[in-house]
């Protein structure tokens, strides 16, 4: 909170226009032409590198714009801004591409979503809806009859456009070729077996050598954050589940905490608990998804029978309480939808006897196979600053040895009670990003082990109206998903639907660095890539 | 005369819940009357038709994962002669449609469809698949594939349990049981009909000639 207090004063002081608004975890408003000074300020004198969420918006009458979350990866300090364009038909603000890699990605995102131009970006396309898409959707005056389902194929452009603000306020719109006629260029997906769902690049090579990747995604773009905008609070917690699939209980544990933080509302030890138990239960599942199929990618075919044998064991135990083996919808607002069952403890117990061992199977057959390490280590290599400035959290970035783990930056639910040790690796290649996996499974059994005896008694489900409506404001709450910093942002009028609900997706920041760690590595390598950055498409997508 | 059923070896025929659309086949079939000598040999090659069909892999999303549990140690599809989940259209039998589809991505699927091999099934798996499920509402999202492709089997669940898959892909069996090749399935085309197909591929080509020189077909 102190913090906070200090950097009010000081951003008041660097940006008079500024205007602090307090309504939730509160910001600050600053009219777009002033945005670029400030940020490059907070970039490069007050420490500011990591972004951890860029949200667009509309906000009706007072224009179109974006929300930053902001992070000072040193000191843990967050800020939060919001950048406002009055004029609806012809927003712009400035890009911020150079000062956070993150936000390239981001920022297209926006302009798909709401049509705000981001001035100077170098590659202002669309980044989910065809190219041919007509209007806006995340626009409040979105016409949906505008847009049938088109069975044409698509066209892929080969122009990447920019726009600039001349001095008398007008838009110049340029436009460079994404690839030179000479280049080689293939085609990767989004049929594929090694993109792990329907992502599709496109890959210059020269030789074997890869020279730049466009990544293309949007295949399994559901446009779940319109679809939040016309559901009731509770009815908006099934589309998180079917997000990361490989995530749905820690995805739906950011969703309901940030509702219940918004609420004022304050749930029982039990029920963190249990949360905290589901969370951990869940990354094992996940993480052993991912060794099963990078290695099945890579052709150890095995380990995928390891992998999934073991992943059964789970689903089995959450499958008795929660009754579901994938997408289990446990979560609610202020609880849990059952209490755990009879026998979970003893499963639980038994479950982590017959894994720690097993994981020695893994590394027998495959961390340790010479051709596994040819092809992992030194391949790939993300460095730290990177990692940050991509906002590439989760285990990929540990491996680059950016201790960027949510459950220790902003410990909730139970993870500031419990030891565990928070892997942080440092050549960031392949092989790192492999091995932080596998040993996160450890680390997660140990929570597990702490808490499987001792969890309290209490209620499973807080006293919750059956209409939920949120004081107006917005909100921010991440926890630690199975492949990274999982977000949800809130912006609420006081509505029993949200105005605007936003996912910080932990697959976009990984995608969009696919292009930095693959040039200059062969071909083939870029299967490893793809599968060690461990993401998943839907989640890119949302 | 010959006698066709559709009995296949994994599940025993009163098992199954009541399939009119396999009554309705397989009287159709009885009804039409054949040939015992292409009716034996009919039998002999849907037994194995049946017994040995392979998926293109093709999973977009949640279902998907479930799809890949049914290809591991627990469920095995292979034990039912699924075998092997091929990377290539042009290799596989059926296609699964694991996952929502989205308009992007529509005229995708139907072209993997299309570069498939006749005789070709499809099955509809999960929600999404069948009618948009959760996501019906989108702006992006289809209704259900059989908008885009023609279905054969429905496997209803968000997402289907992998016991639920199993028994959706045997239902396929079970069609493909009540064919009939030879006369049915591969009807030869005229040779007049072929050329002309071929100069709409070829026509078709040329649209996209352009793009093949920049290399981004
Ligand atoms: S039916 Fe359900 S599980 Fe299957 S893809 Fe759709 S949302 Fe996911």
């Amino acid at each position: 909170m102190e913090n906070r207090i200090d950097m009010k004063e000081k951003i008041a002081a660097m940006k008079p226009s500024a205007v602090w608004s307090e309504a939730g975890d509160g910001m600050f408003r600053v009219p777009a032409t002033s945005f670029r000074s400030l940020a490059e300020k907070l970039r490069h004198e007050e420490g500011f590198d990591f972004l951890r969420s860029l949200t667009g918006m509309d906000w009706g009458e007072e224009g179109l714009g974006c929300v930053y979350h902001l992070e000072n990866t040193s000191t843990g300090e967050n800020v939060v801004l919001a950048a406002i364009d009055p004029d609806r038909e012809n927003a712009g603000i400035p890009s911020v591409h150079d000062l956070w890699k993150g936000a390239d990605f981001n920022e297209r995102e926006a302009y798909d979503f709401f049509g705000i131009k981001f001035l100077g970006h170098p590659d202002l396309r669309r980044l989910f809806l065809r190219d041919d898409w007509k209007g806006h959707p995340l626009r409040k005056d979105y016409d949906s009859s505008l847009n049938p389902l088109n069975m044409e194929n698509e066209e892929t452009s080969n122009d990447a456009p920019s726009y600039e603000m001349t001095k008398d306020g007008s838009y110049i719109l340029k436009r460079h070729p994404l690839f030179e006629d000479q280049e080689y260029v293939i085609n990767i997906g989004p049929q594929h077996p090694a993109t792990h769902g329907v992502l599709r690049f496109l890959v210059s090579l020269e030789g074997e050598t890869i020279k730049k990747i466009d990544v293309h995604s949007g295949y399994i773009h559901r446009g779940i954050e319109k679809l939040c905008e016309s559901l009731t609070y509770p009815q908006t917690l099934g589309f998180t589940d079917r997000l990361d699939y490989l995530g749905a209980m820690q995805n739906r544990h950011a969703l309901c905490a940030c509702i219940e933080k918004a609420m004022g509302l304050e749930v029982s030890e039990r029920i963190q608990c249990i949360r905290t138990i589901m969370d951990e239960l869940q990354r094992i599942d996940s993480h052993l998804l991912f060794v099963s199929c990078l290695c099945q990618d890579m052709g150890a075919l095995t380990v995928f029978f390891f992998g999934f044998r073991d992943r059964e064991k789970v689903l089995d135990i959450l499958e008795q309480t929660t009754g579901g083996r994938l997408i289990q919808t446990y979560n609610t607002i202020g609880g849990v939808q059952a209490d755990i069952h009879p026998e979970f403890v003893k499963k639980v117990k038994e479950f982590i006897k017959y894994m720690r061992p097993k994981l020695n199977e893994y590394h027998e057959v495959f961390t340790g196979n010479v051709i596994a390490r040819q092809r992992l280590i030194g391949t790939g290599v993300l460095s730290r600053e990177d990692a940050i400035s991509f906002g590439a959290t989760g285990g990929t970035g540990r491996a680059s040895g950016w201790a960027c783990d949510v459950r220790k930056r902003h410990p909730y639910a139970m993870y500031g009670k419990v030891d565990f040790k928070e892997i942080v690796l440092h050549n960031g290649d392949c092989f790192d990003r492999y091995m932080v996996r596998m040993l996160e499974i450890e680390q997660s059994l140990n929570i597990i082990e702490q808490l499987i005896d001792n969890i309290p008694e209490g209620e499973w489900q807080m006293k919750v109206k059956p209409v939920i409506k949120l004081p107006e404001g917005s909100w921010y709450t991440a926890v630690e998903g199975s492949r990274g910093e999982f977000g949800v942002y809130i912006e609420s009028r006081g509505d029993k639907s949200p105005y605007r609900m936003k996912f910080r997706s932990t697959g976009l920041p990984l995608v969009s660095c696919i292009d930095t760690i693959s040039r200059n590595a062969k071909i083939a390598d870029l299967i490893a890539i793809g599968g060690t950055l461990d993401y998943v498409v839907p989640d890119i997508d949302r | 005369m010959m006698k066709r059923n559709v009995n296949i070896k994994s599940m025993k025929y009163e098992d199954f819940n009541d399939n009119e659309y396999i009554e309705q086949m397989l009287k159709e079939l009885r009804d039409n009357g054949t040939n015992v000598v292409v009716g034996c040999l009919d039998d002999v090659i849907e037994w194995g038709r049946s017994n040995s069909l392979w998926p293109l892999t093709f999973a977009t999303s949640c279902c998907g994962i479930e799809f890949m549990a049914i290809g591991a140690a627990r469920h095995d599809f292979a034990r039912f002669g699924f075998e092997v989940a091929r990377s290539s259209p042009r290799q596989a039998d059926f296609i699964m449609v694991a996952g929502t589809i989205t308009h992007k991505m529509a005229p995708v699927l139907k072209r993997l469809y299309d570069q498939m091999a006749d005789p070709k099934y499809v099955i509809a798996t999960g929600g999404c698949a069948i009618s948009g499920g959760p996501f019906k509402k989108s702006y992006h999202v289809v209704d259900g594939v059989d908008k885009i492709i023609p279905v054969d089997v429905y496997i209803p669940g968000c997402p289907p349990r992998p016991e639920a898959m199993l028994y959706g892909l045997m239902q396929l069996q079970r069609k493909v049981k009540a064919q009939r090749f030879l006369g049915g399935l591969n009807k030869g085309i005229s040779e007049k009909e072929y050329e002309r197909l071929m100069r709409e591929d070829t026509n078709k080509a040329e649209d996209y000639s352009e793009y093949d020189e920049s290399g981004l077909a």
